[in-house]
């Protein structure tokens, strides 16, 4: 049971068997969480919702300005600016790094030779992924005299300096974050064991080809696990930040072209000090969050196929 | 893709795209797979290696060669970079383990308790406390970063590492919580029963009978937070601005603004040095990795 699938569980069933109750011994066993709910999650969302209502920076202390900040950022063209390099990031490489975990994990399925060996190769870049090391590697790979142009060389295409041009710096980005697809493989390939093979068998013996296989019997039982990494990994990609930090040496530059919304966020509260916005920021982004996660759940009654 | 896939069944055309024209033998279509995926494995591999193999050349031959032969070892890089910041590199190695060790410590000790009362105690709020759980996992820490910062600046702990560490100590990392209730849950309830008759309360079931089994949980947990606290830039670059106290990624990003190109080898040098810990975090604990983004993963 994935988080998600729990979601949707708490919304159906009841709790089993009413067993005796033992308030005292669970609120002791859960007094660090309670203490983690109210002073690290769950207090400071309500405290920077509050904070997005003022002008604040650090010094003096916060005044009340009503919906300034809000009027704020529907002038504030940097703002506008990163929520369109955010979106395309996220609609960019999300589908991208998913098609490929999908096909990977298909692939590498079904009893293949040296499945462990494969797993592990394209797994590694997950792990290396969000590191600032790979983003200082990008930074070479992608530049005018790097990696990428000399291999370029190699079959006759003169390249151009990928990081320095706006138009193709956010696509650097991008392939990073598909370079990371191992992540979501593996959960593909723990979903694909869950398939009983006998449906294949039954498919095969009616005569339904590899296609068709796919199709109509991959597809909708592994359509929970699709779902849960689609939600996942937007979730995900919307909070990128390191990649981007490195690889522009914290502008967000060339002409703001990898200003993922969270490095705006960052420049506004911790280079300028400007609390009280950056927490309408920070507010607006867990809304846009929330939007596309319950746009996905609300989609995902169309498409996804519960076999219980 | 799929033509190296396809099986040898009968074609019955189904409506669906057309059978493929010809078929390619089984042992030519499997070594076509493996020459595939070996292939693919290679180039998502390349950089990394590009990168290991060039932190030993000198600077002008890492823009020259694109290949991954070395003519000669040159570990000159390695010293450069390691006395390249104001702090040898090792005390940078050393402020990210600490900081790695407090979070695994805190995350195992707070995350476990969470997950016994949500697993196994019966009490007042628990649907909602445990959704509330949930939603949390899924909460981007940009959304609370505001006020927590402004909390810690208050109480003087910027600068210090107790910010990284002290939310640990309070299960906020939820998905570590979530990741030990779905174990405990599988866990057979006779064994609690069984103590329970003998007189245990719930720290003694708890300590006694429940930890010394979620043993593969806590692994599991003990490597993710390893790599995650190791690789996080976000918090450890807001919370340390002081170079005495920076972690490796902040010193690492320091380096990058402070030499500008003009040290590629002693830049690369430090960063395999960084990724190490990782890839060998990555060898010692592959099979909690994979069956921790599995088991979380699955319906």
């Amino acid at each position: 049971m994935s988080a998600l699938g729990e979601f949707r569980r708490l919304g159906t069933t009841r709790s089993g068997p009413r067993r005796k109750r033992d308030n005292k011994a669970a609120y002791l066993f859960l007094l660090p969480w309670f203490g983690g709910l109210l002073l690290i999650t769950a207090g400071p969302v309500v405290a920077s919702f509050v904070l997005g209502f003022t002008d604040y920076n650090l010094i003096q202390p916060p005044e009340f300005n009503g919906l300034a900040n809000v009027r704020r950022m529907v002038a504030d063209e940097r703002l506008h600016q990163a929520l369109g390099v955010t979106f395309g990031y996220v609609l960019g490489s999300v589908p991208l790094q998913l098609a490929a975990a999908l096909a990977l994990a298909m692939l590498l399925d079904r009893g293949l030779r040296g499945l462990a060996f494969y797993r592990s190769a394209f797994y590694l870049p997950s792990l290396l992924g969000s590191s600032v090391a790979i983003a200082v590697l990008w930074r070479q790979i992608f530049g005018a005299e790097g990696l990428f142009n000399r291999a370029l060389d190699l079959v006759g295409v003169s390249g151009r300096g990928w990081i320095s041009d706006p138009d193709t710096a956010l696509s650097t980005l991008i392939v990073l974050n598909v370079w990371t697809f191992g992540a979501p493989m593996v959960i593909f390939l723990a979903g694909l064991r869950q398939i009983p093979a006998m449906y294949y068998e039954a498919a095969s013996v009616d005569g339904a080809n590899r296609w068709t296989q796919f199709r109509r019997i991959t597809l909708p039982l592994l359509s929970p696990i699709i779902f849960f990494n689609v939600v996942l990994q937007i979730i995900h990609a919307f909070q990128s930040f390191t990649q981007a930090f490195v690889v522009s040496g914290g502008t967000g530059g060339p002409s703001d072209s990898t200003l993922f919304y969270t490095l705006y966020l960052y420049q506004r509260g911790f280079h300028n000090f400007d609390m009280g916005y950056a927490s309408a920021l920070a507010w607006l982004l867990l809304l846009i969050i929330a939007g596309f996660t319950a746009l996905n759940f609300w989609a995902a009654k169309r498409w996804v196929f519960y076999d219980d | 893709m799929t033509d190296l896939t396809e099986r040898t069944v009968p074609v019955v055309t189904t409506g669906d795209p057309p059978p493929p024209r010809f078929r390619v033998p089984a042992p030519v279509r499997s070594i076509a797979r493996h020459a595939a995926l070996s292939l693919l494995a290679l180039v998502m591999l390349y950089p990394v290696i590009w990168m290991v193999v060039s932190s030993l050349r000198p600077d002008a031959e890492i823009f020259r060669s694109p290949g991954i032969v070395l003519d000669s070892l040159r570990v000159a890089n390695y010293g450069t970079g390691w006395n390249a910041l104001t702090s040898p590199f090792g005390h940078y190695l050393v402020n990210s383990a600490i900081v790695v060790l407090g979070c695994i410590i805190g995350n195992l000790v707070s995350c476990s308790m969470a997950a016994y009362a949500f697993a196994r105690l019966e009490f007042t709020g628990r649907r909602l406390f445990f959704a509330l759980m949930l939603g949390t996992i899924m909460l981007p820490i940009h959304v609370i970063i505001v006020p927590q910062y402004i909390m810690f600046s208050q109480l003087g702990w910027v600068n210090t590492f107790l910010p990284l560490i002290v939310p640990k100590l309070l299960a906020t990392d939820a998905f570590f919580v979530f990741l030990m209730v779905q174990f405990i849950r599988g866990l057979p309830r006779d064994l609690d029963e069984a103590a329970r008759i003998d007189g245990a309360g719930h720290p003694r079931i708890f300590l006694r009978v429940i930890l010394p089994l979620m043993l593969p949980a806590l692994a599991t947990t003990t490597i993710f937070t390893f790599i995650w606290t190791w690789n996080d830039f976000f918090s450890q670059l807001i919370y340390l601005t002081d170079p005495e106290m920076y972690t490796v990624p902040v010193a690492l990003r320091s380096f990058v603004d402070s030499t500008v190109a003009t040290s590629w080898g002693a830049m690369f040098a430090m960063s395999v040095v960084s990724l190490l810990p990782i890839f060998l975090a990555f060898l010692v604990g592959q099979r909690y990795l994979i069956k921790g983004i599995a088991t979380t993963g699955i319906k």
